[in-house]
């Protein structure tokens, strides 16, 4: 494996870990099934191109996606608080509607960013190759956001979204406004997916409708795979360990891209991914297992 | 521990900065294609890549290094495709289709990189223009030329003037055809008249609105017309109103006639120009071109329900004849 492939995996693996730690919120800290993902990470990307590609600031355009992504989760919430639509269904139906406010958005299906602007270029160091300055100011942008996180969900306000998670009715009795914290929790992680939506388009030279199939299922991959590399109840580890979940899910496909010496070909990739994560699953299980046979 | 480790290490750099600069074997040459998705078109181009470079003397297993990477639809993978291509510093890099075309392009400006199956790689911002761009990137498109299309539509309905139009406005390559449309036709004395269809379900309803006001209905490979086509057929028969479409399955289902890419002869034409750059040819060099083969398919049977009749040296021109 290439310097090259590696540097790009943990690029890639960063701007997926703020997906993971979107996804980390609403699925594990509110206990909201939210597909939202799929259509607020393109979102995010289009809002963002669409901008950068009118002339706007890259800083301006970025925010302006992240904020649209917040407005997506709002909806979502809104569409279950308000309108008692099923959790999961209404993040479908949010979703599917996205896709063609993504296609409005956009003028099209593709806005590419070539040669524009982005926060990368502005920032970039002299003497520093983009290369490695990608991942560097991602890994910057993703540690600001997980600490961000952990001090959020240690206020009151941040407390009262968990509390609602894991006890709804608990929480009301205590006096919290459940469904204001649904609506809360959701925003911050849509907003989280389509900040990494505009990193995403800024990095890969553009936008296009097709960006957002798939992203919760690598989000809650990356998730799942984090809690067993690093499997803690604190808030602190758990975003920790979706960041590294989000990493480690991208360099398994760069091997996978990799395993071409063993015989196998391009069609295997998913296989070999799904695989590759199935074995990352089962050894902390099995560690445990030796651990509890030795004693 | 530190201190011994320390002369290894300088060795390995050592020896990764040898083969780094070490030229490829003069003979060996290595070509690295990915696509955003299998696709039987998309795996014809790379097919046809294939086929040319091994008529131009590079033969898989041989003296050619060829790897294959589809990203399955999923554009991160593509993004991380590109950066595997990148670290692995082929001769050239051939990027099917526009999201796999953008994420090369994006992530390099030193690899060469030749595009293929994008419908307008200026729009897609991979080159400038469309005279050589003096960077890394060049290409083979597949937009049609429109003026063999406006050819064809004279050749089906002799005495057409008015030319109708059902796309789907959100679709960026729909329209692209119809503005060149809109400059072109009047050159013949023809016009154009639009109709659109932002859903597949709008279709019918669309080309029902240009009865009585055109004498043909043209379309492009918009996604949503070539999916609902059945729909633009009905109203073809019932108003006897001819239809021209620009892929050669839409002949299958109905269309009297076709002038469409053959997306094999599109990958041997990347193929030849991949060659041409593992010769030496600088990819800035190289303007990027359209497909010069087109395919011509016509269905007699359809003309004589949409009241045309079709002339025989045009059924004779053509490459497949549907009954």
């Amino acid at each position: 494996m290439s310097l090259f492939s590696l540097l790009g995996a943990l690029e890639i693996g960063l701007i997926f870990s703020l997906v993971a730690l979107g996804v980390l919120i609403s699925f594990r800290l509110l206990r909201f099934p939210d597909l939202t993902v799929d259509g607020s990470f393109p979102l995010g990307g289009a809002v963002c191109a669409v901008l950068i590609a009118g002339g706007y600031s890259p800083f301006v355009a970025t925010l302006a996606a992240t904020l649209a992504g917040a407005v997506a989760g709002l909806i979502t919430g809104w569409l279950n608080v308000r309108l008692k639509i099923m959790d999961l269904l209404a993040s479908i139906l949010m979703m599917i509607a996205l896709y063609s406010v993504n296609l409005r958005i956009m003028g099209g299906p593709n806005v590419p960013l070539i040669n524009d602007p982005t926060v990368f270029n502005m920032l970039q160091p002299a003497g520093l190759d983009d290369y490695w300055w990608r991942p560097l100011l991602l890994l910057l942008i993703v540690m600001a956001a997980k600490l961000a996180m952990d001090w959020f969900f240690s206020t009151e306000r941040g407390l009262a979204i968990r509390a609602t998670g894991s006890n709804a009715r608990m929480a009301r009795a205590q006096g919290i406004h459940t469904g204001a914290m649904v609506l809360l929790g959701m925003a911050i992680s849509n907003g989280l997916v389509g900040l990494a939506g505009a990193l995403f388009a800024q990095t890969q030279g553009g936008s296009d409708i097709s960006m957002g199939i798939g992203t919760i299922v690598i989000g809650l991959a990356a998730v799942i795979v984090g809690e067993s590399i690093l499997p803690s109840r604190r808030l602190v580890w758990a975003t920790l360990a979706v960041i590294l979940g989000a990493i480690v899910y991208r360099f398994f496909i760069a091997l996978a891209l990799n395993s071409d010496f063993i015989g196998l070909k391009a069609q295997d990739l998913n296989l070999v991914t799904a695989v590759l994560v199935t074995i990352a699953l089962v050894i902390p299980q099995l560690r445990r297992k030796l651990a509890a046979r030795g004693r | 521990m530190q201190m011994n480790k320390l002369p290894w290490m300088s060795l390995g750099a050592l020896a990764l900065a040898l083969t780094a600069m070490a030229p490829a074997s003069a003979q060996e040459k290595s070509v690295a294609v990915t696509a955003i998705v299998e696709h039987p078109a998309l795996d014809s181009v790379r097919d046809g890549v294939q086929t040319a470079l091994k008529a131009a003397g590079f033969e898989v297993g041989k003296n050619l290094k060829w790897q294959y990477q589809s990203a399955q639809g999923n554009t991160g993978t593509a993004a991380q495709i590109a950066r595997k291509f990148i670290g692995d510093k082929p001769d050239a890099i051939v990027a099917i289709a526009t999201p796999s075309a953008q994420a090369v392009v994006a992530a390099t400006k030193s690899v060469p990189v030749v595009f293929s199956a994008v419908t307008d790689p200026v729009a897609a911002k991979l080159v400038p223009s469309w005279e050589a761009s003096k960077g890394n990137v060049t290409g083979v498109s597949d937009l049609l030329a429109l003026d063999k299309q406006i050819d064809l539509i004279k050749q089906v309905v002799p005495n057409a003037k008015r030319v109708g139009m059902v796309y789907n406005p959100g679709e960026a390559n729909s329209v692209v055809v119809v503005k060149q449309l809109q400059e072109l036709l009047p050159k013949q004395g023809m016009t154009l008249v639009e109709a659109s269809a932002p859903r597949s379900v709008d279709v019918s309803s669309a080309a029902r609105s240009l009865v009585g006001k055109v004498d043909v209905i043209y379309t492009n490979t918009d996604n949503n017309v070539v999916s609902a086509y059945e729909a633009l057929v009905k109203v073809g028969q019932d108003a006897k109103l001819p239809l021209v479409a620009s892929d050669t399955d839409s002949v299958k289902r109905g269309a009297i006639a076709a002038l469409g890419i053959n997306y094999r002869d599109l990958g041997e034409q990347t193929g030849r120009m991949v060659a041409r750059i593992l010769k030496g040819e600088k990819p800035g060099d190289i303007k990027p071109e359209t497909s010069t083969k087109l395919e011509l398919f016509v269905n007699p049977t359809a003309a004589e329900k949409q009241g045309v009749k079709l002339s025989d040296a045009l059924i004779k021109s053509a490459a497949q004849v549907v009954q």
